[in-house]
């Protein structure tokens, strides 16, 4: 029984080893596609239209509420020290250096993350993949590449929409509701951010931008032919993408400070 | 051979529609091909010859591993052990861009055409020659046409691929496939799921096509008796290899137990006393 156990932990770790191995893989080979041509910018212009423009809705509402909820959360913590007047700051430091990047990075996985995913599952399922290699076009730089180059490209555009939103939000609950002066809350983010902190959010979100199409097409591009194969591997790819978000997140953060 | 579309294929040879010089000469070789797939051995040593300029179609038991095969073919699988050679070079051998190259000789229809569902029917149709060739886009709209209309698609352009029926779908498949003019067409199940009459229909363009283009068709069917009527070579896959190929008129009299099994038909007493199924290749 222990002998099994054993075995069966090493099955699992060999596994894991060789999951992270073909990962690697094949993100270096997307890159390596991505910079050779034929350049396919009509094909990234749709992806950032899928990915980006058809994202927006869930960003801005998300983006709004998470600033709502900023600046009432603050103004409460805040007025007990008679420091209402720094709740620009709080709500646009806790927004641009980590929720905007890290939800917006989230609800791009949720909305765009399981279709990349389930887009490419079909077209394995269906054959269209094998198709592209019988035509001589290479799957990898016609699907892939276009969608890692477009998710990287969109993923800052959406986490500063995000950060606007949700720091707009705060100054609605706090100065609007709340009462808070309006220069003070303005005045206290001009003081407190910093370019570094844009930066920093800025890095992340791309860095995010990459693990969010990276893990979506690779699941897509290697699930099983079948319709539970193809569930199993959209699941897997959303809920990857969201704790390696998180575990990312901490290693980038901890560099930045 | 009489065909379905009750025409001579020795005649339609004579009068030079197909006939070329090389004819006789295998364009593809299978040697000891050899593929294991999630540990389990689907082809065990396959050998095989397809003529250039010929139907060949291989037929064998769901999940025998003739999809298999035929990916092989093309390069969308390699085998473990064995070689495929295309016109004398070794495929498995080659790199990406060097297959790549030589894919060029080839097109495939897909069991279910694989036509790509965000494009509609002329836009699969121009896909190769949009991706491939540097022609103007009049000129491919004009190919499109014209190869819309060889497969009696002329008024469906506009349509996306969930909007046809099964039938359609493997003519506008079968349209992008010509539309390169490939010396070599695979064709992957071509009539699954398709009723018989328009299973019938599907060979008769198959044929058709294949007669004014003159290319080499490799056809997986099941369609039993269907694909002597069009085929110029059968072979069947029995356990992982090539049990029996020949011209159907004698691939139809072999003695070969496992083939005679599939294909139902009982003995022939003069093919068996004369020996006339000595021709036949066991490869």
């Amino acid at each position: 029984m222990v002998a099994a156990a054993v075995a069966g932990f090493g099955r699992n770790t060999l596994w894991i080893v060789g999951e992270m191995g073909r990962m690697m893989v094949f993100l270096l080979s997307t890159i390596a596609w991505m910079v050779r041509p034929p350049f396919r910018l009509l094909q990234v212009l749709k992806q950032i239209h899928f990915i980006g423009v058809k994202s927006l809705f869930v960003i801005v509402l998300t983006g709004a509420f998470t600033g709502m909820v900023l600046g009432l959360q603050g103004y409460y913590s805040l007025r007990k020290f008679g420091a209402e007047g720094l709740l620009g700051s709080a709500v646009a430091l806790s927004i641009i250096r980590e929720l905007g990047p890290v939800l917006s990075a989230l609800m791009v996985t949720g909305r765009a993350g399981s279709a990349m995913t389930a887009e490419i599952g079909i077209m394995r399922i269906t054959e269209q993949i094998d198709a592209l290699d019988t035509m001589a076009v290479n799957p990898m730089q016609y699907l892939i590449a276009p969608k890692v180059l477009a998710s990287v490209l969109i993923m800052p555009m959406l986490c500063s929409i995000f950060d606007i939103i949700g720091i707009y939000g705060g100054y609605l609950v706090g100065v609007e509701l709340l009462g808070v002066s309006s220069g003070a809350y303005t005045s206290s983010i001009e003081l407190s951010v910093e370019w570094k902190d844009v930066y920093g959010g800025f890095l992340k979100a791309i860095s995010f931008g990459v693990i969010v199409s990276w893990v979506c097409t690779y699941k897509g591009y290697n699930t099983t032919m079948s319709a539970e194969g193809l569930a199993t591997a959209t699941t897997e790819a959303v809920v990857l993408s969201s704790v390696l978000i998180l575990i990312w997140d901490y290693f980038i953060t901890s560099v930045l400070m | 051979m009489k065909t379905p579309l009750g025409q001579d294929r020795a005649a339609t040879e004579a009068a030079g529609v197909v006939t070329r010089a090389e004819d006789s000469q295998p364009v593809i070789r299978l040697i000891g091909v050899e593929k294991k797939l999630g540990g389990q051995p689907v082809l065990r040593g396959v050998n095989l010859e397809i003529h250039r300029g010929k139907v060949t179609t291989i037929i064998g038991k769901s999940g025998s591993g003739k999809s298999v095969l035929l990916k092989h073919i093309i390069g969308l699988l390699k085998p473990d052990r064995g070689q495929v050679l295309v016109d004398g070079t070794d495929i498995t051998k080659l790199g990406a861009r060097e297959l790549n190259e030589v894919r060029k000789k080839f097109a495939m229809l897909f069991q279910g055409a694989a036509l790509f569902d965000s494009l509609n029917v002329s836009e699969n149709v121009a896909f190769p020659l949009r991706e491939k060739t540097k022609l103007k886009e009049t000129e491919i709209e004009r190919k499109v046409l014209e190869m819309l209309e060889a497969v009696g698609l002329t008024d469906m352009g506009h349509k996306f691929p969930a909007e046809l029926s099964g039938g359609m779908r493997k003519r506008a498949g079968l349209a992008r496939a010509l539309v390169m003019g490939p010396e070599i067409i695979l064709f992957d199940e071509p009539t699954t799921g398709l009723d018989p009459l328009l299973a019938r229909t599907i060979h008769d363009l198959i044929v058709e096509t294949q007669r004014r283009f003159g290319y080499t068709a490799v056809m997986v069917s099941h369609e039993i008796p269907e694909i002597f009527g069009i085929s110029d070579y059968v072979a069947m896959l029995l356990d992982g290899v090539i049990a029996e190929m020949a011209p159907p008129e004698q691939f139809q009299r072999t003695r070969n137990p496992g083939v005679r099994e599939f294909i139902n038909v009982e003995p022939k007493p003069e093919a068996v006393s004369s020996g006339v199924g000595k021709e036949s290749r066991s490869l």
